[in-house]
């Protein structure tokens, strides 16, 4: 599915955030630069948490900029928070199925197959406090797993994590994307990790989100608002 | 807790130990001299047990109310973001300032047998309402907790993390499975709490029964302590009765601290509105319904107490002003008691914490208990010890100021504590490196950081002090009064106008004086 920002504006006090440009289907696109930038507020945007003052978003050329969050064909993944502390790992991927809970013997089997395959199995039982962080967000995985939606977006999602684990995560990530064939939104302030999953970055710096360019030549090339983040 | 290198002086000692033997000898001496008078070896009468049983009923009818009420009104105010909204929140405060005698002349206006509603109601032929008795004492009692109860939940509701909305909404979760998912989880953890502290708070509202209760069927146990003390002066009697309500006091505020979290004064409840769920039309309509109820249901007594308080505030007799300066008095003096014994044991507190860590949590600990003790039974407490050597009548005004303070103790530990403990980590170790000692360090370094939440200590007490009919009652003659004991004296014979008058003046004084305060620890914040 693929995602246009139409002359998109937003502001919040002293904040301004401006959009104009498009995401392709199936394209992995980090969304790179400072804390505070907007990074976080453009994905709000996308989403429908946050209505833009002036502009369009469109899915497919199909303009949904006041569509409730809940009719969205997106996955979302936060930096923390991902799950209901009092339900079980079980049940929180299984809200990926049904809200309400109602579960067959079907979706019970469909449950423990996505925390198999975010190496969770037999898991299904312990309540998130019994987690470790890195755990957490690979639960919160298996549910965007199940939900199939043709975006998914993370914010900063596995920020708190170590290197390796991360790579662990972003390895998931990548083989969950590419077998559904989604449109990935990553949010991140590491110019490696845009790198390690991602092929076109928008860089968010100064009020504006400027059009996605290849990662590679980006890192390769970077004009200055990404010089001076980068510190090169 | 700090690790402070300071060094435990003397003086900290004398002044922390002396604020701390004091506190000590209000809450727990004063049990032991009613123990002492108490008429332990004859049993309850038939009537007494009626008491208890009375205080006990109407608190818990009371707690269970204001609860019912509160959480749809909470929730109403969590989801809904409209004009006005910050102003509701706001006066949700107020009652906890607001002197209740004030509340119950406002309640009076407007549930009484010549009220607004008794007025509207008589269209219909259905005679006046009787506030007195049982149903007036829980009117008022849910009347003063519905806003502490939905302060409560409010802060319930903005723990819950913004993200779990959103994954709602992204999940297509709907406002049942949001009631079920994050609403329930979150007011099964604080309704317990929210219930025992709002029972606790009823099970020792003096106020509300003096002036609606009374009566065989409507007495609660402090108002028979009061009345065994002034009516039929029956020191064993009102020994008794006081060892009962300390005795419920402290199973009930154990409980409380127990279960429930801490009530923070200032923690942001004006976080903003972001719903993606109750948008149906049925939603809107409960939530604007039940908004509506409680706010007439708690604006209406104060606006007509305001209102007809104006005219009568310019031909108050002359005894009024001398009661308004004896307020002044006691509440200026219980302010400067209650910070000064928080700012000692504070400073030994944190002293302690270094080498004796038991001792200082202890302390720490044993200090917050206030919180449960009943002032009524600390001033029976002390009417009983003083009587033999000392007319009551002497020390009415200096007990009640001594009293306040004590009550309001907990509340400037709570604030003034913690910023000392800020200021000692911030600035202590700075001031010890550029050799500051005793006086200069602790103007220079720790004072400047502590300005605001003792200025903000200070008007909470001296506005809680201020509105306080509790203690006084007990004490004073017929010729000495505070504002609020003249109120009450005047609202027994019926002068209500007059009343009112005195009202405006006592709510008038008493947010200047919180207000002064206040105004006066953030002065000179702001000029830097």
């Amino acid at each position: 599915m693929s995602i246009t920002l139409d002359k998109i504006k937003l502001s919040h006090g002293e904040f301004t955030l401006t959009a104009d440009f498009k995401i392709k289907e199936g394209q992995k696109v980090a969304l790179l630069g400072p804390s505070g930038g907007g990074k976080s507020t453009l994905l709000s945007t996308i989403a429908g948490f946050k209505i833009p003052d002036i502009g369009r978003v469109l899915y497919n050329e199909i303009d949904i900029t006041n569509m409730p969050p809940a009719k969205r064909p997106i996955a979302l993944l936060f930096q923390e928070h991902n799950l209901f502390p009092h339900l079980s790992v079980e049940k929180n991927v299984a809200l990926g199925i049904n809200p309400t809970l109602r579960l067959s013997a079907l979706d019970i089997k469909v449950v423990k197959d996505a925390l198999y395959r975010v190496g969770l199995d037999g898991q299904g039982q312990k309540m998130p406090f019994e987690l470790s962080g890195g755990q957490q967000q690979r639960v919160a995985l298996a549910r965007c797993l199940l939900r199939k939606q043709p975006i998914l977006c993370l914010d900063e999602p596995f920020a708190a994590l170590g290197p390796a684990l991360k790579r662990e995560m972003l390895d998931l990530v990548k083989e969950i994307v590419d077998s559904t064939k989604a449109t990935l939104l990553m949010v991140t302030h590491q110019p490696e990790d845009a790198s390690y999953i991602t092929d076109q970055t928008v860089l968010i710096a100064d009020g504006q989100a400027h059009s996605p360019i290849e990662t590679t030549k980006l890192l390769a090339n970077p004009p200055i608002a990404l010089a001076q983040y980068l510190g090169t | 807790m700090a690790h402070s290198s300071q060094p435990i002086r003397p003086i900290h000692f004398i002044l922390g130990g002396s604020a701390f033997a004091l506190l000590l000898l209000l809450t727990l001496g004063t049990v032991i001299a009613l123990w002492w008078h108490a008429e332990t070896s004859v049993a309850l009468t038939p009537s007494d047990w009626s008491i208890i049983q009375f205080t006990i009923v109407q608190a818990l009818a009371s707690a269970s109310i204001s609860i019912i009420i509160a959480i749809p009104t909470a929730r109403a105010l969590s989801r809904r973001n409209f004009r006005g909204r910050q102003i509701i929140l706001t006066i949700m405060g107020a009652p906890f300032i607001l002197p209740s005698i004030v509340a119950i002349l406002g309640i009076l206006a407007v549930w009484g047998r010549s009220g607004y509603i008794s007025d509207l109601i008589a269209n219909f032929g259905v005679g006046p309402i009787n506030i007195y008795g049982f149903g007036g004492v829980v009117l008022a009692h849910v009347f003063f907790n519905i806003p502490l109860a939905t302060r409560i939940f409010l802060q319930g509701w903005s723990a819950i993390p913004i993200e779990h909305f959103r994954l709602s909404a992204q999940l297509g979760i709907n406002t049942a499975g949001i009631t079920r998912h994050l609403e329930r989880p979150m007011l099964h953890a604080a309704v317990p709490g929210a219930f025992l502290l709002i029972f606790l708070l009823c099970v020792s509202s003096f106020t509300v029964a003096l002036a609606l209760g009374g009566g065989p069927k409507a007495t609660t146990i402090e108002l028979a302590i009061y009345q065994a003390l002034r009516f039929d002066f029956n020191l064993a009697k009102a020994s008794q009765l006081a060892m009962i309500q300390f005795a419920l006091c402290v199973v009930l505020g154990g409980l409380t601290i127990l279960l429930s979290k801490p009530i923070h004064f200032s923690q942001g409840l004006d976080r903003k509105v972001e719903r993606w769920d109750a948008h149906e039309i049925q939603y809107r309509i409960f939530d604007v319904f039940i908004l509506t109820i409680v706010c007439l249901f708690l604006f209406l007594p104060l606006y007509s107490v305001l209102i007809r308080g104006i005219i009568p505030l310019f031909t108050l007799p002359a005894t009024v002003w001398v009661a308004a300066l004896n307020s002044i008095t006691v509440a200026l003096l219980s302010a400067i008691i209650s910070v000064a014994m928080a700012l000692t044991m504070s400073a030994l507190i944190i002293r302690l914490a270094h080498k004796y860590q038991t001792a200082s949590q202890a302390m720490e600990i044993v200090s917050f208990l206030t919180l449960a003790a009943s002032p009524f039974v600390i001033g029976t407490g002390l009417f009983v010890i003083t009587f033999p050597f000392i007319s009551p009548f002497t020390i009415a005004l200096p007990v009640t100021a001594l009293v306040n303070a004590a009550m309001s103790l907990p509340f400037s530990l709570r604030m003034i504590l913690p910023a000392m403990i800020r200021a000692e980590s911030h600035n202590g170790r700075l001031a010890d490196s550029l050799g500051m000692q005793t006086w200069t360090r602790f103007y220079i370094a720790i004072w400047p950081r502590l300005r605001q939440p003792v200025g903000f200590s200070a008007g909470l007490a001296a506005a809680l002090s201020m509105g306080d009919l509790g203690v006084i009652t007990l004490f004073a003659p017929p010729d000495v009064a505070t504002l609020p004991l003249i109120m009450y004296r005047m609202m027994s014979s019926y002068q209500l106008e007059a009343a009112a008058g005195v009202a405006l003046l006592l709510v008038s004084l008493s947010l200047s004086l919180f207000w002064i305060f206040d105004k006066g620890g953030r002065l000179e914040h702001n000029l830097r």
